[in-house]
Protein backbone atom coordinates (compact mmCIF):
# COMPACT_ATOMS: atom_id res chain seq x y z
CA UNK A 1 0.00 0.00 0.00
CA UNK A 2 2.87 2.36 0.84
CA UNK A 3 4.23 1.93 -2.67
CA UNK A 4 1.00 3.42 -4.02
CA UNK A 5 0.82 6.30 -1.54
CA UNK A 6 4.48 7.21 -2.01
CA UNK A 7 3.98 7.44 -5.75
CA UNK A 8 0.68 9.26 -5.87
CA UNK A 9 2.31 11.98 -7.91
CA UNK A 10 3.47 9.49 -10.54
CA UNK A 11 -0.04 8.06 -10.69
CA UNK A 12 -1.48 11.54 -11.08
CA UNK A 13 0.81 12.26 -14.03
CA UNK A 14 -0.06 8.90 -15.61
CA UNK A 15 -3.74 9.62 -15.15
CA UNK A 16 -3.40 13.03 -16.78
CA UNK A 17 -1.52 11.54 -19.73
CA UNK A 18 -4.20 8.87 -20.18
CA UNK A 19 -6.89 11.52 -19.98
CA UNK A 20 -5.11 13.81 -22.46
CA UNK A 21 -4.55 10.94 -24.89
CA UNK A 22 -8.22 9.96 -24.58
CA UNK A 23 -9.63 13.46 -25.05
CA UNK A 24 -7.42 14.50 -27.97
CA UNK A 25 -7.90 11.19 -29.80
CA UNK A 26 -11.64 11.14 -29.16
CA UNK A 27 -12.12 14.60 -30.69
CA UNK A 28 -9.98 13.82 -33.75
CA UNK A 29 -11.46 10.33 -34.24
CA UNK A 30 -15.02 11.69 -33.94
CA UNK A 31 -14.34 14.23 -36.67
CA UNK A 32 -12.71 11.67 -38.96
CA UNK A 33 -15.35 9.04 -38.15
CA UNK A 34 -18.27 11.37 -38.90
CA UNK A 35 -16.61 12.34 -42.16
CA UNK A 36 -16.21 8.66 -43.07
CA UNK A 37 -19.85 7.97 -42.17
CA UNK A 38 -20.96 10.87 -44.37
CA UNK A 39 -18.84 9.43 -47.19
CA UNK A 40 -20.42 6.01 -46.72
CA UNK A 41 -24.02 7.24 -47.00
CA UNK A 42 -23.36 9.77 -49.79
CA UNK A 43 -24.61 9.11 -53.32
CA UNK A 44 -21.07 9.39 -54.72
CA UNK A 45 -19.70 5.90 -55.51
CA UNK A 46 -15.97 6.67 -55.16
CA UNK A 47 -16.46 8.23 -51.73
CA UNK A 48 -18.61 5.30 -50.60
CA UNK A 49 -15.97 2.85 -51.75
CA UNK A 50 -13.14 4.80 -50.12
CA UNK A 51 -15.02 4.98 -46.81
CA UNK A 52 -15.95 1.29 -46.91
CA UNK A 53 -12.38 0.24 -47.70
CA UNK A 54 -10.98 2.30 -44.83
CA UNK A 55 -13.41 0.77 -42.33
CA UNK A 56 -12.93 -2.77 -43.62
CA UNK A 57 -9.14 -2.58 -43.46
CA UNK A 58 -8.94 -0.91 -40.05
CA UNK A 59 -11.48 -3.01 -38.21
CA UNK A 60 -9.69 -6.21 -39.20
CA UNK A 61 -6.28 -4.92 -38.07
CA UNK A 62 -5.14 -5.09 -34.42
CA UNK A 63 -4.56 -1.72 -32.78
CA UNK A 64 -1.07 -2.89 -31.81
CA UNK A 65 -0.24 -3.25 -35.50
CA UNK A 66 -1.57 0.26 -36.18
CA UNK A 67 0.82 1.43 -33.45
CA UNK A 68 3.62 -0.42 -35.27
CA UNK A 69 2.95 1.57 -38.43
CA UNK A 70 2.79 4.84 -36.50
CA UNK A 71 5.82 4.31 -34.26
CA UNK A 72 8.18 2.21 -36.39
CA UNK A 73 7.21 3.03 -39.97
CA UNK A 74 6.56 6.79 -39.91
CA UNK A 75 10.12 7.55 -38.71
CA UNK A 76 11.37 5.52 -41.69
CA UNK A 77 9.64 8.13 -43.85
CA UNK A 78 11.44 10.94 -41.99
CA UNK A 79 8.31 11.83 -40.02
CA UNK A 80 9.65 12.41 -36.53
CA UNK A 81 7.19 13.29 -33.81
CA UNK A 82 6.93 12.64 -30.10
CA UNK A 83 5.66 9.29 -28.84
CA UNK A 84 2.54 11.02 -27.58
CA UNK A 85 1.69 12.33 -31.05
CA UNK A 86 2.38 8.93 -32.62
CA UNK A 87 0.01 7.40 -30.06
CA UNK A 88 -2.66 10.00 -30.87
CA UNK A 89 -2.30 9.17 -34.58
CA UNK A 90 -2.60 5.42 -34.02
CA UNK A 91 -5.55 5.66 -31.62
CA UNK A 92 -7.34 8.16 -33.90
CA UNK A 93 -6.86 6.17 -37.11
CA UNK A 94 -8.10 2.99 -35.42
CA UNK A 95 -11.14 4.34 -33.61
CA UNK A 96 -12.36 6.55 -36.47
CA UNK A 97 -13.54 3.37 -38.18
CA UNK A 98 -15.63 2.42 -35.16
CA UNK A 99 -17.06 5.90 -34.67
CA UNK A 100 -18.01 5.76 -38.35
CA UNK A 101 -19.82 2.46 -37.87
CA UNK A 102 -21.62 3.73 -34.76
CA UNK A 103 -22.83 6.85 -36.59
CA UNK A 104 -23.84 4.85 -39.65
CA UNK A 105 -25.80 2.31 -37.64
CA UNK A 106 -27.52 5.23 -35.91
CA UNK A 107 -28.58 6.61 -39.30
CA UNK A 108 -29.73 3.14 -40.34
CA UNK A 109 -31.74 2.75 -37.14
CA UNK A 110 -34.05 5.62 -38.11
CA UNK A 111 -37.17 4.05 -39.60
CA UNK A 112 -37.44 3.90 -43.37
CA UNK A 113 -40.83 5.56 -43.10
CA UNK A 114 -39.23 8.70 -41.68
CA UNK A 115 -36.98 9.16 -44.69
CA UNK A 116 -39.79 8.21 -47.07
CA UNK A 117 -42.12 10.73 -45.43
CA UNK A 118 -39.44 13.41 -45.60
CA UNK A 119 -38.84 12.68 -49.26
CA UNK A 120 -42.55 12.56 -50.07
CA UNK A 121 -43.21 16.05 -48.73
CA UNK A 122 -40.54 17.21 -51.12
CA UNK A 123 -37.49 17.68 -48.91
CA UNK A 124 -34.18 17.29 -50.69
CA UNK A 125 -31.43 14.90 -49.55
CA UNK A 126 -29.74 17.59 -47.51
CA UNK A 127 -32.98 18.81 -45.99
CA UNK A 128 -34.27 15.36 -45.07
CA UNK A 129 -30.91 14.49 -43.53
CA UNK A 130 -30.65 17.75 -41.61
CA UNK A 131 -34.25 18.14 -40.48
CA UNK A 132 -35.55 14.58 -40.15
CA UNK A 133 -32.96 11.80 -40.11
CA UNK A 134 -29.95 13.24 -38.27
CA UNK A 135 -31.85 14.73 -35.29
CA UNK A 136 -33.36 11.28 -34.68
CA UNK A 137 -30.15 9.42 -35.44
CA UNK A 138 -28.31 11.61 -32.95
CA UNK A 139 -30.45 10.30 -30.11
CA UNK A 140 -29.81 6.65 -30.89
CA UNK A 141 -26.18 7.19 -31.69
CA UNK A 142 -25.08 8.83 -28.44
CA UNK A 143 -25.01 5.67 -26.23
CA UNK A 144 -22.99 3.60 -28.74
CA UNK A 145 -20.65 6.57 -29.23
CA UNK A 146 -20.03 6.75 -25.48
CA UNK A 147 -19.31 3.03 -25.50
CA UNK A 148 -16.73 3.50 -28.24
CA UNK A 149 -15.17 6.31 -26.18
CA UNK A 150 -14.93 3.85 -23.26
CA UNK A 151 -13.24 1.31 -25.54
CA UNK A 152 -10.89 4.09 -26.69
CA UNK A 153 -10.05 5.00 -23.09
CA UNK A 154 -9.09 1.40 -22.36
CA UNK A 155 -7.21 1.06 -25.63
CA UNK A 156 -4.95 4.03 -24.84
CA UNK A 157 -3.22 1.55 -22.51
CA UNK A 158 -1.47 0.07 -25.55
CA UNK A 159 0.48 3.33 -25.86
CA UNK A 160 2.36 2.11 -22.76
CA UNK A 161 4.23 -0.34 -24.97
CA UNK A 162 5.23 2.47 -27.33
CA UNK A 163 6.95 4.98 -25.12
CA UNK A 164 4.02 6.92 -23.63
CA UNK A 165 4.09 7.02 -19.84
CA UNK A 166 0.38 6.73 -19.05
CA UNK A 167 -1.41 4.72 -16.36
CA UNK A 168 -0.44 1.26 -17.59
CA UNK A 169 3.18 2.25 -18.11
CA UNK A 170 3.22 3.80 -14.62
CA UNK A 171 1.91 0.52 -13.17
CA UNK A 172 4.53 -1.53 -15.01
CA UNK A 173 7.39 0.74 -14.00
CA UNK A 174 6.38 0.94 -10.36
CA UNK A 175 5.74 -2.81 -10.28
CA UNK A 176 9.24 -3.47 -11.56
CA UNK A 177 10.69 -1.12 -8.95
CA UNK A 178 8.61 -2.44 -6.01
CA UNK A 179 8.30 -6.19 -6.50
CA UNK A 180 6.73 -6.54 -3.05
CA UNK A 181 3.73 -4.36 -3.90
CA UNK A 182 2.84 -5.39 -7.45
CA UNK A 183 -0.79 -6.15 -6.66
CA UNK A 184 -1.44 -2.88 -4.81
CA UNK A 185 0.14 -0.91 -7.66
CA UNK A 186 -1.96 -2.58 -10.33
CA UNK A 187 -5.06 -2.10 -8.21
CA UNK A 188 -4.19 1.60 -8.04
CA UNK A 189 -4.07 1.83 -11.84
CA UNK A 190 -7.20 -0.28 -12.18
CA UNK A 191 -9.11 2.08 -9.88
CA UNK A 192 -8.02 5.05 -12.03
CA UNK A 193 -9.29 3.33 -15.19
CA UNK A 194 -12.54 2.28 -13.56
CA UNK A 195 -13.05 5.88 -12.39
CA UNK A 196 -13.10 6.81 -16.08
CA UNK A 197 -14.93 3.84 -17.61
CA UNK A 198 -17.62 2.90 -15.08
CA UNK A 199 -19.36 6.31 -14.84
CA UNK A 200 -19.30 6.62 -18.65
CA UNK A 201 -20.78 3.14 -19.01
CA UNK A 202 -23.44 4.00 -16.48
CA UNK A 203 -24.26 7.20 -18.37
CA UNK A 204 -24.46 5.32 -21.69
CA UNK A 205 -26.78 2.73 -20.14
CA UNK A 206 -29.08 5.41 -18.73
CA UNK A 207 -29.23 7.32 -22.01
CA UNK A 208 -29.86 4.08 -23.87
CA UNK A 209 -32.84 3.27 -21.67
CA UNK A 210 -34.24 6.76 -22.08
CA UNK A 211 -33.94 6.70 -25.84
CA UNK A 212 -35.33 3.17 -26.01
CA UNK A 213 -38.72 4.42 -24.79
CA UNK A 214 -39.01 6.76 -27.73
CA UNK A 215 -39.09 4.05 -30.37
CA UNK B 1 -32.93 1.79 -43.62
CA UNK B 2 -31.12 1.60 -46.90
CA UNK B 3 -29.43 4.81 -47.82
CA UNK B 4 -31.12 4.66 -51.23
CA UNK B 5 -34.36 5.96 -49.65
CA UNK B 6 -32.63 9.24 -48.90
CA UNK B 7 -32.48 10.30 -52.51
CA UNK B 8 -34.45 9.67 -55.71
CA UNK B 9 -33.02 7.92 -58.72
CA UNK B 10 -31.07 10.80 -60.18
CA UNK B 11 -32.30 12.62 -63.24
CA UNK B 12 -29.96 13.95 -65.93
CA UNK B 13 -28.82 16.92 -63.86
CA UNK B 14 -28.44 14.81 -60.73
CA UNK B 15 -26.47 12.20 -62.64
CA UNK B 16 -24.17 14.88 -63.91
CA UNK B 17 -23.66 16.17 -60.39
CA UNK B 18 -22.95 12.67 -59.07
CA UNK B 19 -20.47 12.17 -61.90
CA UNK B 20 -18.74 15.42 -61.01
CA UNK B 21 -18.80 14.44 -57.34
CA UNK B 22 -17.40 11.03 -58.21
CA UNK B 23 -14.60 12.54 -60.23
CA UNK B 24 -13.81 15.13 -57.55
CA UNK B 25 -13.99 12.50 -54.80
CA UNK B 26 -11.91 10.09 -56.84
CA UNK B 27 -9.40 12.83 -57.51
CA UNK B 28 -9.21 13.59 -53.79
CA UNK B 29 -8.63 9.93 -52.92
CA UNK B 30 -6.03 9.63 -55.69
CA UNK B 31 -4.35 12.81 -54.45
CA UNK B 32 -4.11 11.60 -50.84
CA UNK B 33 -2.88 8.16 -51.90
CA UNK B 34 -0.56 9.78 -54.46
CA UNK B 35 1.13 12.04 -51.90
CA UNK B 36 1.61 9.05 -49.59
CA UNK B 37 3.02 6.92 -52.41
CA UNK B 38 5.35 9.71 -53.53
CA UNK B 39 6.60 10.08 -49.98
CA UNK B 40 7.13 6.33 -49.71
CA UNK B 41 8.85 6.18 -53.10
CA UNK B 42 11.17 9.04 -52.16
CA UNK B 43 12.31 6.91 -49.26
CA UNK B 44 12.89 3.96 -51.56
CA UNK B 45 10.10 1.83 -50.11
CA UNK B 46 9.22 0.38 -53.49
CA UNK B 47 12.69 -0.94 -54.31
CA UNK B 48 12.20 -4.53 -55.39
CA UNK B 49 15.11 -5.62 -53.21
CA UNK B 50 13.24 -4.63 -50.05
CA UNK B 51 10.17 -6.62 -50.95
CA UNK B 52 12.16 -9.64 -52.09
CA UNK B 53 12.84 -10.27 -48.40
CA UNK B 54 9.33 -11.74 -48.22
CA UNK B 55 10.35 -14.57 -50.53
CA UNK B 56 12.94 -15.79 -48.03
CA UNK B 57 11.99 -19.21 -46.70
CA UNK B 58 13.32 -18.40 -43.23
CA UNK B 59 11.13 -15.35 -42.85
CA UNK B 60 8.09 -17.18 -44.17
CA UNK B 61 8.63 -20.03 -41.72
CA UNK B 62 9.11 -17.55 -38.87
CA UNK B 63 5.92 -15.65 -39.67
CA UNK B 64 4.10 -18.96 -40.16
CA UNK B 65 5.14 -20.02 -36.65
CA UNK B 66 4.02 -16.61 -35.34
CA UNK B 67 0.63 -16.99 -37.00
CA UNK B 68 0.27 -20.49 -35.54
CA UNK B 69 1.09 -19.15 -32.06
CA UNK B 70 -1.47 -16.35 -32.53
CA UNK B 71 -4.17 -18.78 -33.61
CA UNK B 72 -3.34 -21.19 -30.78
CA UNK B 73 -3.68 -18.47 -28.12
CA UNK B 74 -6.90 -17.22 -29.72
CA UNK B 75 -8.43 -20.68 -29.91
CA UNK B 76 -7.62 -21.65 -26.31
CA UNK B 77 -8.82 -18.29 -25.01
CA UNK B 78 -12.03 -18.43 -27.05
CA UNK B 79 -12.93 -21.90 -25.75
CA UNK B 80 -12.22 -20.91 -22.14
CA UNK B 81 -14.03 -17.58 -22.48
CA UNK B 82 -17.10 -19.32 -23.88
CA UNK B 83 -17.12 -21.78 -20.98
CA UNK B 84 -16.79 -19.05 -18.35
CA UNK B 85 -19.15 -16.76 -20.29
CA UNK B 86 -21.81 -19.48 -20.35
CA UNK B 87 -21.60 -19.88 -16.59
CA UNK B 88 -21.77 -16.10 -16.13
CA UNK B 89 -24.86 -15.80 -18.31
CA UNK B 90 -26.69 -18.57 -16.44
CA UNK B 91 -25.65 -17.01 -13.12
CA UNK B 92 -26.84 -13.55 -14.16
CA UNK B 93 -30.17 -14.93 -15.35
CA UNK B 94 -30.75 -16.96 -12.20
CA UNK B 95 -33.21 -15.67 -9.68
CA UNK B 96 -30.80 -16.21 -6.80
CA UNK B 97 -29.31 -12.84 -5.90
CA UNK B 98 -26.14 -14.30 -4.48
CA UNK B 99 -25.41 -15.75 -7.93
CA UNK B 100 -26.62 -12.90 -10.13
CA UNK B 101 -24.85 -10.09 -8.28
CA UNK B 102 -21.30 -11.47 -8.25
CA UNK B 103 -21.66 -12.43 -11.92
CA UNK B 104 -22.83 -8.89 -12.69
CA UNK B 105 -19.89 -7.43 -10.79
CA UNK B 106 -17.50 -9.73 -12.68
CA UNK B 107 -18.86 -8.49 -16.02
CA UNK B 108 -18.70 -4.80 -15.04
CA UNK B 109 -15.20 -5.12 -13.60
CA UNK B 110 -13.52 -6.97 -16.44
CA UNK B 111 -15.27 -5.01 -19.16
CA UNK B 112 -14.21 -1.75 -17.53
CA UNK B 113 -10.50 -2.57 -17.35
CA UNK B 114 -8.02 -2.35 -20.22
CA UNK B 115 -7.09 -5.83 -21.41
CA UNK B 116 -3.41 -4.92 -21.45
CA UNK B 117 -3.54 -3.97 -17.77
CA UNK B 118 -5.09 -7.37 -16.97
CA UNK B 119 -2.44 -9.22 -18.94
CA UNK B 120 0.42 -7.26 -17.36
CA UNK B 121 -1.12 -7.76 -13.93
CA UNK B 122 -1.24 -11.52 -14.42
CA UNK B 123 2.25 -11.56 -15.93
CA UNK B 124 3.91 -9.44 -13.23
CA UNK B 125 1.54 -9.98 -10.31
CA UNK B 126 1.29 -13.77 -10.19
CA UNK B 127 5.08 -14.31 -9.87
CA UNK B 128 5.01 -11.80 -6.99
CA UNK B 129 2.77 -14.17 -5.02
CA UNK B 130 4.86 -17.19 -6.00
CA UNK B 131 2.93 -18.52 -8.99
CA UNK B 132 5.06 -18.86 -12.09
CA UNK B 133 3.17 -18.16 -15.27
CA UNK B 134 4.31 -18.49 -18.88
CA UNK B 135 3.73 -15.69 -21.37
CA UNK B 136 1.23 -17.95 -23.16
CA UNK B 137 -0.91 -18.50 -20.09
CA UNK B 138 -0.69 -14.87 -18.94
CA UNK B 139 -2.00 -13.82 -22.36
CA UNK B 140 -4.68 -16.54 -22.51
CA UNK B 141 -5.84 -15.89 -18.93
CA UNK B 142 -6.11 -12.15 -19.58
CA UNK B 143 -8.02 -12.72 -22.81
CA UNK B 144 -10.30 -15.21 -21.04
CA UNK B 145 -11.14 -12.86 -18.16
CA UNK B 146 -11.98 -9.99 -20.47
CA UNK B 147 -13.82 -11.96 -23.15
CA UNK B 148 -15.80 -14.07 -20.68
CA UNK B 149 -17.48 -10.83 -19.60
CA UNK B 150 -18.31 -9.82 -23.17
CA UNK B 151 -19.36 -13.31 -24.28
CA UNK B 152 -21.45 -13.76 -21.12
CA UNK B 153 -23.40 -10.67 -22.17
CA UNK B 154 -23.84 -12.03 -25.70
CA UNK B 155 -25.20 -15.31 -24.27
CA UNK B 156 -27.53 -13.43 -21.99
CA UNK B 157 -28.79 -11.22 -24.80
CA UNK B 158 -29.34 -14.34 -26.91
CA UNK B 159 -31.48 -16.00 -24.26
CA UNK B 160 -33.38 -12.80 -23.48
CA UNK B 161 -34.11 -12.28 -27.19
CA UNK B 162 -36.30 -15.41 -27.27
CA UNK B 163 -40.05 -14.90 -27.04
CA UNK B 164 -41.36 -15.29 -23.50
CA UNK B 165 -43.76 -17.97 -24.73
CA UNK B 166 -40.84 -20.39 -25.05
CA UNK B 167 -40.11 -20.32 -21.33
CA UNK B 168 -43.80 -20.43 -20.47
CA UNK B 169 -44.38 -23.39 -22.77
CA UNK B 170 -41.39 -25.18 -21.23
CA UNK B 171 -42.75 -24.62 -17.72
CA UNK B 172 -46.25 -25.65 -18.73
CA UNK B 173 -45.10 -29.07 -19.91
CA UNK B 174 -43.47 -29.50 -16.52
CA UNK B 175 -39.80 -28.75 -17.21
CA UNK B 176 -37.81 -27.25 -14.39
CA UNK B 177 -35.81 -24.05 -14.86
CA UNK B 178 -32.53 -25.82 -15.59
CA UNK B 179 -34.22 -28.18 -18.00
CA UNK B 180 -35.98 -25.40 -19.87
CA UNK B 181 -32.68 -23.54 -20.23
CA UNK B 182 -30.83 -26.63 -21.40
CA UNK B 183 -33.47 -28.17 -23.64
CA UNK B 184 -35.49 -25.25 -24.94
CA UNK B 185 -33.77 -21.88 -24.56
CA UNK B 186 -30.05 -22.46 -25.13
CA UNK B 187 -30.42 -24.50 -28.36
CA UNK B 188 -32.49 -21.71 -29.88
CA UNK B 189 -30.35 -18.90 -28.50
CA UNK B 190 -27.15 -20.39 -29.92
CA UNK B 191 -28.35 -19.87 -33.48
CA UNK B 192 -29.20 -16.25 -32.81
CA UNK B 193 -25.90 -15.38 -31.19
CA UNK B 194 -23.55 -17.34 -33.42
CA UNK B 195 -22.82 -14.35 -35.69
CA UNK B 196 -22.08 -12.13 -32.67
CA UNK B 197 -19.82 -14.83 -31.24
CA UNK B 198 -17.84 -15.04 -34.46
CA UNK B 199 -17.34 -11.29 -34.58
CA UNK B 200 -16.20 -11.40 -30.95
CA UNK B 201 -13.73 -14.11 -32.03
CA UNK B 202 -12.32 -11.60 -34.53
CA UNK B 203 -11.84 -9.07 -31.72
CA UNK B 204 -10.19 -11.72 -29.55
CA UNK B 205 -7.89 -12.70 -32.40
CA UNK B 206 -6.86 -9.06 -32.84
CA UNK B 207 -6.26 -8.78 -29.10
CA UNK B 208 -3.78 -11.68 -29.08
CA UNK B 209 -1.43 -9.08 -30.55
CA UNK B 210 -1.08 -7.73 -26.98
CA UNK B 211 1.11 -10.80 -26.44
CA UNK B 212 3.70 -8.61 -28.15
CA UNK B 213 4.02 -6.55 -24.98
CA UNK B 214 4.87 -9.51 -22.72
CA UNK B 215 7.08 -11.07 -25.44
CA UNK B 216 4.84 -14.03 -26.26
CA UNK B 217 6.14 -15.09 -29.69
CA UNK B 218 2.95 -14.40 -31.66
CA UNK B 219 2.74 -12.91 -35.14
CA UNK B 220 3.64 -9.31 -34.23
CA UNK B 221 6.49 -10.27 -31.90
CA UNK B 222 8.07 -12.60 -34.47
CA UNK B 223 7.66 -9.89 -37.09
CA UNK B 224 9.34 -7.32 -34.85
CA UNK B 225 12.17 -9.73 -34.08
CA UNK B 226 12.62 -10.38 -37.80
CA UNK B 227 12.82 -6.65 -38.52
CA UNK B 228 15.32 -6.12 -35.72
CA UNK B 229 17.45 -8.88 -37.22
CA UNK B 230 17.09 -7.81 -40.86
CA UNK B 231 17.30 -4.04 -40.30
CA UNK B 232 14.79 -1.20 -40.17
CA UNK B 233 14.65 -0.77 -43.94
CA UNK B 234 12.68 -3.99 -44.16
CA UNK B 235 10.08 -2.87 -41.63
CA UNK B 236 7.45 -1.84 -44.18
CA UNK B 237 7.43 -5.08 -46.22
CA UNK B 238 7.33 -7.24 -43.09
CA UNK B 239 4.62 -5.23 -41.33
CA UNK B 240 2.55 -5.02 -44.50
CA UNK B 241 2.79 -8.82 -44.82
CA UNK B 242 1.64 -9.17 -41.21
CA UNK B 243 -1.26 -6.77 -41.81
CA UNK B 244 -2.28 -8.79 -44.86
CA UNK B 245 -2.25 -12.00 -42.80
CA UNK B 246 -4.41 -10.49 -40.04
CA UNK B 247 -6.82 -8.92 -42.52
CA UNK B 248 -7.11 -12.15 -44.52
CA UNK B 249 -8.00 -14.22 -41.44
CA UNK B 250 -10.24 -11.61 -39.81
CA UNK B 251 -12.03 -10.48 -42.96
CA UNK B 252 -12.97 -14.08 -43.80
CA UNK B 253 -14.30 -14.59 -40.26
CA UNK B 254 -16.20 -11.27 -40.46
CA UNK B 255 -17.61 -12.31 -43.82
CA UNK B 256 -18.75 -15.62 -42.34
CA UNK B 257 -20.39 -13.76 -39.45
CA UNK B 258 -22.24 -11.42 -41.79
CA UNK B 259 -23.40 -14.25 -44.03
CA UNK B 260 -24.64 -16.27 -41.05
CA UNK B 261 -26.31 -13.18 -39.62
CA UNK B 262 -28.23 -12.53 -42.83
CA UNK B 263 -29.26 -16.17 -43.12
CA UNK B 264 -30.33 -16.49 -39.48
CA UNK B 265 -32.23 -13.23 -39.63
CA UNK B 266 -34.15 -14.38 -42.68
CA UNK B 267 -35.10 -17.63 -40.94
CA UNK B 268 -35.64 -16.55 -37.35
CA UNK B 269 -36.33 -12.88 -37.74
CA UNK B 270 -33.83 -11.72 -35.14
CA UNK B 271 -30.21 -12.11 -34.11
CA UNK B 272 -28.01 -10.75 -31.35
CA UNK B 273 -26.16 -7.75 -32.73
CA UNK B 274 -22.57 -7.30 -31.58
CA UNK B 275 -21.93 -3.78 -30.31
CA UNK B 276 -19.54 -1.58 -32.26
CA UNK B 277 -17.74 -0.77 -29.01
CA UNK B 278 -16.99 -4.42 -28.27
CA UNK B 279 -15.46 -4.75 -31.72
CA UNK B 280 -13.24 -1.75 -31.03
CA UNK B 281 -11.92 -3.03 -27.72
Amino acid sequence: MDAVLDNLDTFRQGFITTLALTVVSTVLALVLGTLLAAMRVSPVPTLRAAGATYVEVVRNTPLTLVFFFAVFVLPQLDIRLSFFVFAVIAVTVYHAAFFCEAVRSGINAVGVGQAEAARSIGLTFTQSMRLVVLPQAFRTVVPPLINVVIALTKNTSIAAAFGVVELTAVATRLANANSDAVIAIFLGSAVCYLALTLPSGWLAGRLERRVAVAR
Amino acid sequence: MTEAVLYDAAGPRGRRRILIGSLAGGLLVVLVVGVAVARLAANGVFEAERWRVLTQGDLQRLLGRGLAATLRAALVAMVLAMAVGGLLAVARLSRGRWLAMPAGAWVELFRGLPLLLLILFLFLGLPAVGVTVSTFWALVAGLTLYNSAVIGEIFRAGILSLPKGQTEAAYSIGLRRGQSLRLILIPQAVRRMLPALISQAVTLLKDTSLGFVIAYAELLRTGRNAVEFLGGRYSIPVYVAIAVLYIAVNASLSFLARWLDGRTRRRLGRTVQPSVADEAA
